[in-house]
This record gives structure tokens, C-alpha cells and sequence, in this order.
């Protein structure tokens, strides 16, 4: 089992899929002769053909469409916009046909659709190339949100949003694309996309969160273990539909809870998660639930990116507050 | 039945310096005299100093991603000088050479690409829009800058610049149909540099020209040689003049070509032929105008290494003022968030100044 990188995981889990369900068509700016800009689709071109790898025009909002009608007539569509912030454009189709072809047709028609993207900062990147917009989706009924952490999940998940029946968005870190390196089989085993992963376990604290922040949670896992503190990791990996009850059952233990996004705080994903510890999980509470989270303003530029983007320090901040409680 | 012809439409392309720098005729007015060349010709200067100066800043890790225009100056230079100062430029993210003409500074520049966004807070050209990422999202930018001129009667126009890929947004289409029955005071021009990443103009669109995709919106469409900043210049400056005399918008299309990678993000060897890129280097603008004006009599060897010394010299301040320049401080996120901060951010100002996150 070699060891890749998350965007090597990507594209091994593209040429699985491929390989294995001719339907299964890529699409979007640059994914073939160049590869993707960020090379998710390295070599697809080569092995699959132009009739299976589609180097589209510059137009998002088609992008989107077309794979509507592509998945209305059974191709699985795998359509990757080249970052999230010129996603916005897709979101018309994504929450007002996408999301609802099947149950405005009652099933006759579906829409087994992956909307692929890079998001999240850190990479001191363009203006527009850094934000986390995963509450933009999330807030979509019908749509299924993943947003992966590591190679294996990137791989298992991806694996599985392509053979699920209904649209997915899937949201990968940049910050981690190289950075966020592990042994992956190439086995075409698909991992679950409605439950929560515990990275990492303990009794005295619980660290959730989802994306590049995952990192983060769990070298702050390790100074609290410095300290004598025993931090639970849970990566949320995927959003919608969300596996509340992990999460319950892990602060049932810990009592206490950090939720950490790259997003900004308001209206974020992780005020849901908030909402369910204040509603099923309020009386396993020690202490009040902590958020540790992009700040309410623009994302800015890169000189002042790392200060925007919630890093150790917070998180083990946000930590230590929760554990001085009660 | 019957049939005949519903209407009929043809593009034209204009040229007035051939690629070797001979007049294929006289050329307009304002190029009459050769002398009158030499500021769109030091400007081009500057601009191909200022973008070596940058990918090689970048290359050594002091300033951000960066798309060098390279090759493409007499896009920029020959729109800018065509404008007038109170009309508004709504620039590309490879529109530096007509940033430059307008009054934005190199350093202006450097900042904004070093991830500073001071570098958008332009002294000199106070209306004009920062540039635009989301391709072509300021297409209908352009037309609205153009709605209110027309509403307050002022002749004035904008002048929108995007690439041959921006022109397969919808954003782009739904600007120029707007401008058509409203009579909009805009100039849409397109930067056709043969590519969109790695995606060529032909995979782009099967329309024979760019130019052509203004007919569907009803108004005025030509193709110019991009190399030829007096053609560019020629055409945009016509498509003002009709447009603050209330005659509409107009696309023009400059045929150019992108002999830098798409940005020091991309390396354009994996998609295309080092060969094509060789061959495009004839006729590329600075050495065309330069070859003319020698022709001319209007320029010299000495003339040349002067105009490259000034640009180094510009650039080279511009680089250490950069250089010297430390971060914004934190508050800086949240100051232009609203004209007044609001108490629940202001909250939030606090504890991002004192290092801690955010209240649950
Ligand atoms: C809406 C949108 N989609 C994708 C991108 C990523 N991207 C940046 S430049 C570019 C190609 C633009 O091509 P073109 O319009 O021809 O302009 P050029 O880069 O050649 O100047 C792409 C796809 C973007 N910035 N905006
Ligand atoms: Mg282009």
C-alpha cells in the first residue's frame, strides 16, 4: 500500500470508479489535457477517453446543469468546479433542480450527481480561492454534503458519493491536498456516508469538526494529552445527512464539546451541531458548548489569512475554557 | 413555401501595424504622428517590466499567484489610452497594463498580489472596480457603471475587459443583451489570448469569431489585432465615442496570444506545444510598435535602453516600498466589513484582538 496524497486518493478513487461503471463521466475546466489545475484527474484523459473526460467551457452554471441532465439520463456525472468560490453560480441548479428532481418526479427521474471542489484557505491562494462556503449547501434538502479529511476518507467517500443515487457536493481540502499524506488500498471499498468518524478517542473533552480544521484538532488532542487531558476527535466528514447521534454519544462520555470550522461563526454548520447538544444532549453538559470557527468577516487575502483561519491555539483555548468548567 | 434571407451579418478585423511594424495604410489620427506612440510604448514597457518583476517575486516566494500578461499589452494599454479619466475601467485579473495607464501604482499592484487588499484602494482611478476573479462576474457591473450614466445623462462609459473563456459565461451574455435595447454606454472588450487555462479558443466556442456573439445582443461587434495597440486603440476609442453620443455598447474582440503560462500557479507545457508559443512570439506587440517606430525615425537604441531603465527604475521603487511594507493589522478584517460595525462583530473584533475565538 503506497502512501498518497489526498488529491492522488481523489484520483485513485475517479479512475476506480471509471473502471468499474462505464456511466461514470468527468467533467469540468481543465480536468483533462491538464488534469485538473489541482490534478484530481491526473491521467484520466489518457486511460478513459475525451467521450468520458469533458474538458468544459468556462461556465460553472452549466457545468451543474448539464449533469443534471446527464444523471436524469443515468450517467454518473462527476462534475469538478475548479474552486468553491465560483460555485455560487451552481447553486441555482444544485438547490432548485439537483436536489429535487427526485421528489418532484416522485422517482421517476433522479440525479446520482457529485459536484466536486476544492475549498477552505491556508494556501495563500487568489482573492475568491479561500473561502469555506459549506453552509450555502448545506441548507439544501435533497443534497448530500461530504467534505473528507484525510486520503482514506477522501478515497472510501468519494468511492461511495459516486454510486449513491441522489447528488452530492463533495468538498475537499485544499490546505490537505498534498499536505495530508497516508497509506490507501486501492480496494473499491466505500465507506459510509451518513456516520461520523472518531479519529481519536477519550473521556474528558470532545473535538468536532470537519476539513483541514482536522488537523489541527488533533495535534490540539495531543497537547492535551501533554496535559493529562484525554480529547475525543470526530471528524463530521459528512455533513448532510448528519450523524447527530455519534456526536450525542460521545459528549454523553466527555460532557464537553469544541466544534471547529474554517467557516465563518454565524449560521455556520456548526451552530447545528450546537443545536443538538442544547436540545438531546443538554443534560450530558459540564460546560458550555465552545465554537472555534472563521471569524464573521470577509475572507481576507493572504497576508492576513492564517489570522482568519482557526488554528492549535484556538482550539486548545477553547479547550482549556471548557475544561476549567465545573 | 418561401424562404429568404432574414438579415445578414459580417465581422470585420482591423489592422494598421502589420506584425514586422509596417503600416498596412495611414494610420488614424491620433498615431499620425509616430512621435505620438511613444507613451503607449513606454507603457507597454513598463508593463512587460512589471510583470517579469512579479513573477520573479513570486518565484521567490514574496508575492502571491500571479497572471502575467505578457504578450497581451497592447490590450490593455490601447483601451486605457483610448478612455477618458472619468470613464470607468472594470478590469480582468490580467488587466495590469490598463491599470497602469489609468493611474493605479505598481505598488498598488504589488500590494494587492502580495495579499494585501490596500492594493485595491486605488488613489488615482477612484471609480474604477478592482479586478475581477469570478471570471466575467463584472460583465454586468460594466452595464450597470454604463445604467448610471445614461440615467443622470452624463457621457461617460465603462469599459468592461475579460478573456475568450469569460465570453462562455453567462454572466458575460446576459450583460451584453441588457446593453443592447438600453443603449448602454459600455465597451465590452475582449482579451481573445487563444486560452482559458488550458481550454484553446476552440474548445471554448464553435462561433467563428468572439466578436460575432455582440450580433445576437444587436449591437456592434468587430475583431482588431490584439498586438496592434493602434488598432485596439482605434476601435475602442470609435466604440466610446458612439457610446457617450448614446449609440450603445460595443464588443470588441483583440486577437492576441498568452505566451506566459496562464499563471506561476500553471506550467502550460502539459497542454500545449512550446513550438506554437515560439511562433507567437512574431509580431507580439512591443517589438511590432518598436520596429515601427524605429522605422520612423522615433526611436533609438539609446531611446530603448532609457525607456527600460525608467521602467526598472519605477518598478524597482515600487518593489522596495513593497517589500517594506508590513501587514495590515488584524482589525483591518473587520473595518470594512460595514460603514458601522455592528455590536455582535464588534464583539467578536474584541476577542480576535485578544487571541480568543469566538463565544459559543
Ligand atoms: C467563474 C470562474 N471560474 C473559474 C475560474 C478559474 N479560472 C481563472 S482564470 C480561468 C481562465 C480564464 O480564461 P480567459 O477568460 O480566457 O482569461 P485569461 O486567463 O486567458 O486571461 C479560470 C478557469 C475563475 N477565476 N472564475
Ligand atoms: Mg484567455
Amino acid at each position: 500500500m503506497p502512501e498518497i496524497a489526498l488529491v492522488e486518493a481523489i484520483n485513485l478513487a475517479l479512475a476506480r470508479a471509471m473502471g468499474e461503471d462505464a456511466s461514470v463521466i468527468v467533467l469540468g475546466e481543465d480536468v483533462g489535457r491538464d488534469g485538473g489545475v489541482f490534478r484530481a484527474t491526473d491521467g484520466l484523459l489518457a486511460r478513459f477517453g475525451p467521450e468520458r473526460v469533458l474538458d468544459t467551457p468556462l461556465a460553472e452554471a452549466a457545468i451543474a446543469g448539464i449533469s443534471v441532465g446527464l444523471a436524469a439520463q443515468r450517467f454518473r456525472p462527476v462534475a469538478e468546479i475548479q474552486f468553491m468560490g465560483f460555485a455560487y453560480s451552481t447553486i441555482d441548479q444544485m438547490l432548485n433542480q439537483a436536489a429535487r428532481l427526485r421528489t418532484r418526479t416522485r422517482g421517476r427521474l433522479t440525479c446520482p450527481m457529485v459536484l466536486r471542489m476544492p475549498a477552505g484557505g491556508g494556501v495563500h491562494a487568489p482573492e475568491h480561492h479561500s473561502e469555506s462556503g459549506e453552509a450555502c449547501f448545506t441548507n439544501i434538502p435533497g443534497l448530500r454534503v461530504v467534505y473528507p479529511s484525510s486520503p482514506k476518507r477522501a478515497y472510501g467517500l468519494l468511492l461511495a458519493a459516486i454510486r449513491d443515487p441522489d447528488p452530492v457536493v463533495f468538498l475537499e481540502p485544499t490546505r490537505l491536498y498534498r499536505a495530508a499524506r497516508e497509506d490507501v488500498a486501492d480496494d473499491g471499498v466505500a465507506l459510509p456516508l451518513d456516520r461520523c468518524f472518531t479519529l481519536r478517542e477519550g473521556g474528558d473533552i470532545t473535538l468536532v469538526g470537519w476539513g483541514a480544521i482536522v488537523r489541527d484538532m488533533l495535534a490540539a488532542a495531543d497537547r492535551l494529552a501533554a496535559e493529562g487531558r484525554q480529547a475525543e476527535v470526530i471528524d463530521v466528514a459528512t455533513l448532510v445527512p448528519f450523524d447527530a447521534a455519534s456526536i450525542l454519544a460521545s459528549v454523553a462520555r466527555t460532557g464537553r464539546c469544541v466544534i471547529c470550522h474554517e467557516a465563518p461563526l454565524t449560521a455556520g454548520f456548526g451552530a447545528e451541531i450546537a443545536a443538538q447538544l442544547a436540545g438531546p444532549g443538554l443534560m450530558s453538559l459540564l460546560a458550555p458548548v465552545e465554537r472555534v470557527t472563521g471569524w464573521d468577516t470577509v475572507m481576507p487575502l493572504p497576508r492576513l489569512e492564517m489570522q482568519y483561519i482557526p488554528g492549535v491555539e484556538r482550539i486548545l483555548a477553547a479547550a482549556r475554557r471548557s475544561l476549567r468548567h465545573g | 413555401m418561401t424562404t429568404e434571407t432574414a438579415a445578414q451579418f459580417s465581422v470585420s478585423f482591423t489592422r494598421y501595424i502589420d506584425a514586422d511594424g509596417h503600416p498596412t495604410g495611414p494610420l488614424p489620427d491620433f498615431a499620425a504622428q509616430a512621435a505620438n506612440l511613444l507613451p503607449l510604448y513606454r507603457a507597454m514597457v513598463l508593463t512587460r517590466a512589471f510583470d517579469a518583476r512579479a513573477v520573479a517575486l513570486q518565484r521567490t516566494g514574496r508575492l502571491g499567484t500571479f497572471a502575467s500578461s505578457l504578450g497581451q499589452e497592447a490590450v490593455g494599454i490601447g483601451a486605457a489610452s483610448a478612455m477618458a479619466p472619468g470613464d470607468v475601467l472594470l478590469p480582468s485579473f490580467r488587466d495590469q497594463s490598463a491599470q497602469l495607464w489609468r493611474g493605479v501604482t505598481p505598488l498598488e499592484l504589488l500590494l494587492y498580489w502580495g495579499g494585501d487588499e490596500r492594493g485595491s484602494d486605488f488613489a488615482g482611478p477612484r471609480e474604477d472596480f478592482p479586478i475581477s476573479v469570478p471570471v466575467a462576474s463584472h460583465a454586468p457591473h460594466a452595464a450597470g457603471v454604463a445604467l448610471a450614466f445614461a440615467l443622470r445623462k452624463e457621457k461617460r462609459a465603462s469599459v468592461c475587459i475579460l478573456g475568450d473563456g469569460a465570453t462562455s459565461k453567462g454572466d458575460f451574455y446576459e450583460a451584453l443583451n441588457m446593453a443592447g435595447p438600453w443603449h448602454l454606454p459600455m465597451v465590452m472588450l475582449v482579451n481573445n489570448n487563444q486560452w482559458a487555462i488550458s481550454v484553446p479558443r476552440a474548445a471554448q466556442t464553435a462561433a467563428a469569431t468572439l466578436a460575432q456573439k455582440a450580433i445576437a445582443a444587436g449591437i456592434p461587434g468587430e475583431q482588431v489585432d490584439g498586438n496592434d495597440v493602434v488598432a485596439v486603440r482605434d476601435a475602442v476609442a470609435r466604440a466610446l465615442s458612439r457610446a457617450r453620443e448614446g449609440g450603445g455598447a460595443t464588443l470588441v474582440e483583440a486577437v492576441t496570444y498568452r505566451l506566459s503560462d496562464h499563471t506561476t500557479a500553471d506550467d502550460a507545457r502539459r497542454y500545449r506545444d512550446d513550438k506554437a508559443v515560439t511562433a507567437s512570439w512574431h509580431g507580439e506587440p512591443i517589438a511590432r510598435l518598436r520596429a515601427y517606430l524605429v522605422s520612423q525615425g522615433t526611436w533609438s537604441r539609446e531611446d530603448e535602453e532609457h525607456a527600460l531603465a525608467d521602467a526598472t527604475a519605477a518598478i524597482d521603487k515600487a518593489t522596495e516600498t513593497y517589500l517594506a511594507t508590513p501587514p495590515q493589522p488584524l482589525a483591518a478584517m473587520f473595518d470594512h466589513l460595514f460603514a458601522e460595525l455592528p455590536p455582535s462583530i464588534r464583539a467578536q473584533r474584541t476577542q480576535a484582538l485578544g487571541g480568543e475565538t469566538p463565544d459559543a
